[in-house]
């Protein structure tokens, strides 16, 4: 099992209303060096976290003790860029669970679904809704529901439904990851590789 | 007989399973490992207790991290060193190919793919590098996946995929002088935007694509995840046919004549239906350069920097925190901006005909005094021809420095960082904040322009020095 199953998260948000975050500022290249996945949550956001002398940007909303929580809400386009996974394990470690925005970037949301981030996508208006909400009251909590498909803003009861296949969604809920899956087809896998002509 | 894109041939003949909703069980031809994404794919591996299936089936390479300069000396960075050595060990130890430091073939690993043969039309291609996308310059379905699909690779040489939809970018007519296939494809994100491909896979059509040498055609593709898309893929003709023809892993004599009966089949039947389809004319495409922190944010040279009219909400806000990090001001033109670095190089312009472009332009001329100019082979192949061409002469008499293969300043793993604060016009393929150091700050262009900035010392259309 490569990460904790996924049913139901209630939990308050983290709100970061900037459209496309690229995976180089979730976390910036020159902390890719490992060749172990450890605290890479340390290096999440660097680059807006914190300024070039390591001192913590007060106007930067993980450094803003008023919201915490494990599901992360962001603007449009949330993870273009790099396939570096680091982001995700970054996102991971640092705590988050869920990251809910209007639009992912693919593979972004693949690497997220792969360490047991769950991507949300809602509509642009629900995401505006939180937006609002939060700031109006950061204590505002959300609950996702994976066996439901839902995503329930509790301030207002106001929710939506989101798409998984049955395949991730099966995954989720059991902390599966698809290698346990690819392992069971290897007979099926050798015998197609085989028959191949290149 | 059911009409079918190129796309669809070679995704479909790959799918050893579709999982009923769910993805398809995708067979990986050829996969692509370095030093930075697959240190802990093995380490999973091994703690799984699984072997790789099909070592036969991965190439490696260290690019991402390695030093352009004393490679032949020991990395002084130790964690980038312990990555080189760590990818080492792991080929070694797994029986893959490995490219070294300092060997014949080293090289960024999407040129080295390329210029040994091992891309080849009709293959599923991936590596942990969102520019795979390269390599669908040759007909291939090429992208980049993350370390725990390089994994899956390694142990079952498959990957878990939904198909992605199709869409086709058709660029048609003949293309203005001093417009490159880097113009191109600058042009087409900045009319789709850095999301508008996602969940597509591209194909790109039409003449003017049709006219592009290989090289023209990788940046084309490499390019395709600045949109979003996973890949893009152009059809399989001639000109394909003579990049690969004697290349080292490229099939000989009879299997030879067999792949190419089988290559020529590869191409999207007459009727065959696009789920998006964009067409372009490319009398409209001229020197384009990028003013903001995505690929998306790109304007004529001759233009100004869009203004925030009918802008509001976030995106206003995401607009103007952008210019802000660039130290540009909405409306205003970008011509004439100074600048402070210039860098040729990476997967998506590092190779010898970008190099050949530059030196042609730079021949007998001088850099400007304020400019850094800094020239990144793609591969020790292309530093050797480029030595040998007496491109290098060319380019150090202009006051360039050549360094030694690898990514380099394109994503600033390695010390080649450009300062703080300071203005790199690049020929590589990001922008984003911080791409090539903490607060620099990246113009995207071809390496015509490039090469015409090097000379001015700011930003200028190259067919007006």
């Amino acid at each position: 099992m490569a990460y904790d199953k996924f049913n139901i998260l209630n939990s308050t948000v983290v709100p970061l209303p900037t459209e496309n975050v690229d995976t180089d500022q979730i976390i910036p290249a020159r902390f890719l060096k490992a060749t172990e996945r450890k605290g890479f949550g340390e290096s999440l956001f660097m680059d807006w976290r914190y300024d070039s002398e390591g001192n913590p940007k007060s106007d930067f909303v993980l450094n803003d003790p008023t919201y915490s929580g494990k599901i992360l809400v962001a603007g449009k386009n949330f993870g273009s860029g790099s396939s570096r996974e680091h982001a995700a394990w970054a996102i991971y470690d640092y705590g988050f669970r869920c990251v809910v925005s209007s639009f992912f970037a693919d593979i972004f949301k693949n690497n997220a679904l792969n360490v047991g981030i769950l991507p949300v996508t809602v509509s642009p208006e629900f995401l505006e809704e939180i937006f609002t909400e939060v700031e109006k009251d950061p204590s505002t909590k959300v609950e996702v529901n994976i066996e439901k498909q839902t995503i329930t803003l509790l301030s207002t009861g106001s929710f939506e439904s989101f798409d998984i296949n049955t395949y991730k969604k099966g995954n989720m809920q059991n902390g599966f990851d698809d290698i346990d899956y690819l392992l069971n087809m290897k007979d099926e896998i050798v015998a197609f590789e085989a028959a191949k002509k290149i | 007989m059911e009409k079918k894109t190129l796309f669809d041939k070679v995704w479909d003949a790959h799918v050893v399973k579709s999982v009923p909703d769910g993805p398809d069980v995708f067979f990986i031809d050829k996969h692509f490992i370095h030093e930075v994404t697959s240190p802990v794919a093995f380490l999973n591996l091994e703690k799984r207790g699984n072997k790789v299936l099909f070592p036969e089936r991965t190439v490696a390479t260290p690019d991402h991290n390695v030093p352009t300069i004393d490679q032949e000396k020991t990395i002084k960075d130790q964690l980038s060193r312990m990555q080189v050595e760590k990818l080492r060990e792991n080929c070694s130890k797994h029986g893959i190919e490995l490219h070294d430091l300092g060997t014949d073939h080293h090289g960024i690993v999407h040129v080295i793919g390329p210029e040994l043969g091992i891309t080849q039309p009709g293959m599923t291609i991936v590596c942990g590098d969102s520019h795979t996308s390269t390599h669908g310059a040759f007909g291939a379905i090429a992208f980049g996946i993350g370390t725990s699909e390089v994994e899956m690779v390694f142990a079952s040489q498959c990957i878990m995929q939904s198909k992605p939809k199709r869409m086709r970018i058709t660029v048609d007519g003949e293309l203005n002088e001093g417009v490159t296939s880097k113009d191109i494809i600058l042009y087409i994100i900045s009319k789709i935007s850095a999301s508008g491909g996602t969940g597509y896979f591209l194909e790109y059509a039409g003449s003017a694509i049709q006219s592009l040498s290989m090289e023209a055609r990788m940046t084309i593709c490499n390019m395709s995840i600045e949109m979003g898309a996973r890949g893009g893929l152009i059809a399989p003709d001639e000109t394909t046919f003579e990049y690969l023809k004697g290349k080292e892993h490229a099939p000989k004599g009879e299997d030879w004549d067999k792949a190419v009966a089988y290559w020529k089949t590869l191409k999207t039947d007459e009727g065959a239906e696009f789920d998006l389809e964009y067409k372009y004319d490319a009398a409209d495409i001229e020197p384009m350069i990028t003013y903001g922190t995505n690929p998306g944010m790109g304007i004529k040279i001759k233009d100004n920097i869009p203004s925030t009219d009918g802008m509001e909400g976030s995106n206003k806000k995401t607009y103007i925190k952008s210019l802000d990090y660039m130290g540009f001001a909405p409306g205003e033109p970008i011509k004439g901006k100074k600048i402070d670095y210039v860098f040729v190089g990476s997967c998506t312009n590092g190779r010898i005909e970008d190099i050949r472009a530059v030196a042609e332009f730079v021949k007998g001329k001088k850099k400007a005094e304020n400019i850094t100019a800094w020239i990144v082979p793609g591969s020790r192949e292309v530093e050797k021809l480029a030595i040998k061409e007496g491109l290098v002469d060319i380019l150090e008499e202009a006051g360039f420095k050549l360094r030694q293969p690898g990514c380099s300043a394109c994503l600033a793993m390695n010390d080649d960082k450009i300062p703080a604060g300071k203005y790199a016009v690049s020929t590589s393929n990001r922008n984003f904040e911080g791409r090539q150091g903490p607060g620099a700050r990246t113009l995207l262009a071809s390496p015509l322009t490039v090469a015409a900035v090097a000379i001015t010392g700011e930003v200028t259309d190259p067919r007006e020095v």
